[in-house]
């Protein structure tokens, strides 16, 4: 009973938290790593862009809401994010043509690419906050909990309660589906092809006829779903703040860098592992140990390695370690 | 020719200020002003000699920030004896298991050195934190409403300015350390996260410098308003000038700061300039222009990164340090960074990167738009809105967002000097 006690908190407040960070951290790191590989630089407004689609999301939820449409029990914002989808994909297309194109044609170094994103960044974040302000937005709606706490107790007659929320499957249930669909895409159809081969090889790819410009539309694209995606679910599974989603960036570069840049695969890996870490690192483990150690080995303090308030040290802390030992990520990644 | 011309344009924008609004907010703005340019000259050290992207600025100039707290204000009664020592003990053990970390993976090898880093990492952590923790609750217990802390030790606060700029240097060569032999993008994410993490410090060790609780009345190293509005003196040459002592004592302290930031500011321009002109400016800029036959001309690159990108980061600490003792108190939850990175970068970036007068320049000018794009924008939307019914949603919504039009702005400016002009408005020579 301990035994089952130790695990049912633990997934509590561990696995189940973790795990939904973890996929959205991965779609974040998707993006990233979809434009590095075919963009080649690391794109510093891509939070700003995750802010940007949720806002988008939020006001449609709010008009769909105002209408009285729900989806029952899940939250209306899903019925908001193909829209909200729409709507980054112009504006990453917007931004593209009267951005990036220029220094696209003029072959610049990929820093100056990187300092023309955090320009993008700033005028992103100007406009997520113009549309929707700073304050902390809640907009999940329909069932809260998919198993209760309480009703968990009562039914298994164990001290822990589970609790697993509508948004956390949510996530897990749409991260899933957006991936699959994302590697059916890569692999099986022409365009996809043509994008792993620009992104592998591009004079090879521009030799054998695939257009460049085309390619890097369908790359915005992606990443602009990719990104409202990650944003949405994040804001449905915690709360949306313009500021919170900035500092996401740390986070989402470090699950793209440690699962290697220009690989999907690492960058899930990366998202996942990224999330446990920081999860585990900055959970206090006193309630696990309690109960699977005698009363008397009880631990004093809090078992706690690291405060809540330096979870970033801890993505830092993996991003440093993998770049010292294996600079180009756990999945071979590209190294310019 | 050009360049005095822009020079004097700033001038002639702050005393439009001073005429058009009050001497006092143009003051304002040229004291910050002085102090972003020197930001601007630190980060144009690492960008514009070097061509690193340093992304954590917010970080060194956080931790600049500190060293006014501990160095001027008075050591807390009783708090060294408390917790104090152990603290500093804590640290030199956590310091300690890391260098033998790094000396095992040096040395030893396979199996050996995987085990050995991780024990030592590990009960190096352990043993830290036994020590650190009850110390620390020690600290934070003596007087929580007024201290809290360790407190400083009570020495002039224009010490605390260089000191700010070793803090900062010290936290540079850790990072340069470890990241500046990887990728560009690298050092940039490298960066990112270093600054965060410094703000987070900052925000939580309470025993350091009181976190988010802040830390005011820092020692000043001008005189105080009051004490000039009491001395009789100062009211009669006030009286001569035409101007209320209180008007007086404010326009007066500022000046003050304004002669001590631009001193800082003409040694630090003189510097940069000799190093620049020098063989050591021509090497950083072969470096920076091709790393590869300047590595075959037998330069140690990495090393003279590391150099210039310790430099850098010292300047901005100090500004950090300046900008405390400008306002008297510590407040780690201003330490944004897009206010304290991304803006410096736009103003690297619009003055000229390469060019220091550049830097000095768009430190200056960004730092004036940064302050005056607020106004200007409540006065745009006014015009704009001015035809809408009062009390309309439509209305409150863009009255309210003008707040936001600075990023906007700053973003758009940033874009368009990358694309129309790259070299910035003083370009390298």
């Amino acid at each position: 009973m301990e035994f089952l006690n130790a695990i049912v908190a633990l997934a509590n407040f561990v696995l189940i938290p973790a795990t939904s960070y973890g996929a959205q951290l991965a779609l974040g790191a998707l993006g990233v790593t979809m434009i590095y590989g075919i963009l080649r630089f690391s794109n510093f407004a891509h939070g700003d862009t995750m802010a940007l689609g949720t806002a988008f999301a939020i006001l449609i939820t709010w008009g769909l809401q105002g209408m009285g449409v729900s989806l029952g029990p899940l939250p209306t914002a899903l019925l908001a994010l193909p829209v909200a989808i729409g709507l980054t994909g112009l504006v990453m297309l917007a931004t593209d043509r009267a951005v990036y194109r220029f220094y696209r044609r003029k072959k610049v170094v990929p820093v100056i690419l990187v300092i023309v994103s955090m320009g993008v960044m700033f005028v992103m974040n100007g406009i997520t906050r113009f549309l929707i302000g700073v304050d902390e937005i809640r907009f999940s709606d329909g069932a809260r909990f998919l198993i209760n706490a309480r009703e968990f107790k009562q039914s298994t007659g164990l001290d822990e309660g589970l609790a697993l929320r509508t948004t956390q499957v949510l996530t897990v249930v749409t991260a899933v589906a957006v991936v699959a669909l994302l590697f059916w895409f890569l692999n099986h159809t022409r365009t996809g092809k043509s994008m792993r081969a620009f992104s592998d090889n591009e004079d090879l790819a521009l030799l054998s006829g695939i257009n460049p410009e085309r390619v890097v539309m369908y790359a915005w694209l992606i990443a602009g779903a990719l990104a409202t995606t990650a944003g949405v679910l994040y804001g449905l599974d915690k709360s949306f703040k313009a500021f919170t989603y900035f500092q996401l960036l740390l986070p989402i570069f470090a699950s793209a860098i440690v699962g290697g840049l220009g690989n999907p695969v690492g960058a899930i890996a990366g998202g996942f592992l990224i999330a446990y870490s920081e999860v585990a690192v900055t959970y206090a483990f006193k309630k696990v140990v309690s109960y699977l150690v005698p009363e008397a080995w009880e631990p004093s303090g809090l078992m706690q390695l690291l405060s809540t308030d330096y979870k970033f040290a801890v993505s830092f802390t993996i991003l440093i370690i993998v770049l010292l030992f294996k600079p180009t990520g756990l999945f071979k990644g590209k190294a310019v | 020719m050009r360049n005095i011309a822009l020079f004097a344009v700033i001038g002639l924008l702050i005393v439009a200020e001073g005429f058009t609004g009050s001497w006092n907010t143009a003051l304002g703005i040229l004291n910050m002003g002085l102090i972003s340019a020197i930001l601007a000259l630190g980060v144009n050290m690492q960008w514009g000699y070097a061509g690193l992207f340093n992304v954590g600025v917010v970080g060194f100039v956080a931790l600049g920030g500190l060293a006014p707290v501990l160095i001027s204000t008075p050591p807390t009664e009783g708090a060294m004896a408390a917790g104090g020592w152990r603290i500093l003990l804590a640290l030199i053990v956590g310091v300690a298991s890391i260098g033998l970390a790094i000396a095992i993976n040096r040395r030893a090898a396979g199996k050996m050195r995987v085990l050995g880093i991780l024990a030592v990492l590990i009960g190096g952590f352990f043993l830290y934190r036994a020590i650190f923790d009850p110390a620390v609750e020690a600290v934070e217990a003596i007087n929580p409403a007024r201290a809290g802390n360790i407190g400083g030790l009570d020495l002039p606060v224009l010490l605390s300015w260089p000191i700010g700029g070793v803090f900062a240097a010290a936290a540079a060569w850790v990072i340069g350390k470890t990241a500046l032999g990887l990728r560009s993008d690298y050092l940039a994410i490298a960066t990112l996260g270093i600054g965060e993490i410094i703000v987070a410090i900052m925000k939580n060790e309470d025993w350091l410098a009181r976190g988010v609780k802040n830390v005011i009345n820092i020692p000043r190293p001008v005189p105080y308003e009051v004490d000039l509005q009491a001395d009789p003196g100062f009211v009669e040459r006030a009286a001569g000038l035409g101007m209320d002592p209180v008007t007086a004592s404010t326009i007066f302290v500022k000046i003050l700061y304004g002669c001590l930031f631009l001193a800082v500011l003409l040694i630090l321009i003189w510097l940069t300039e000799k190093a620049l002109n020098s063989p050591w400016g021509r090497m950083m800029r072969a470096i920076r222009d091709n790393e590869v036959a300047a590595e075959a001309m037998g330069k140690d690159v990495t090393l003279r990164h590391l150099q210039v990108f310790i430099l850098g980061s010292a300047v901005c600490g100090m500004a950090g340090a300046m900008i405390v003792t400008l306002d008297s108190q510590l407040t780690p939850g201003t330490y944004h960074p897009l206010r304290f990175t991304f803006l410096i970068w736009v103003m690297v970036i619009v003055g000229g990167s390469g060019n220091n007068w550049g830097a000095v320049l768009g430190g200056m000018l960004i730092w004036y738009l940064w302050v005056k794009v607020e106004p200007w924008g409540q006065a745009v939307m006014d015009l704009v809105t001015s035809g809408l019914a009062d009390g309309s949603a439509l209305k409150a919504h863009l009255q309210a967002s003008t707040a936001h039009m600075r990023l906007m702005t700053m973003g758009l400016v940033l874009l368009l000097v990358l694309r129309f002009a790259p070299r910035g408005l003083i370009p390298e020579k």
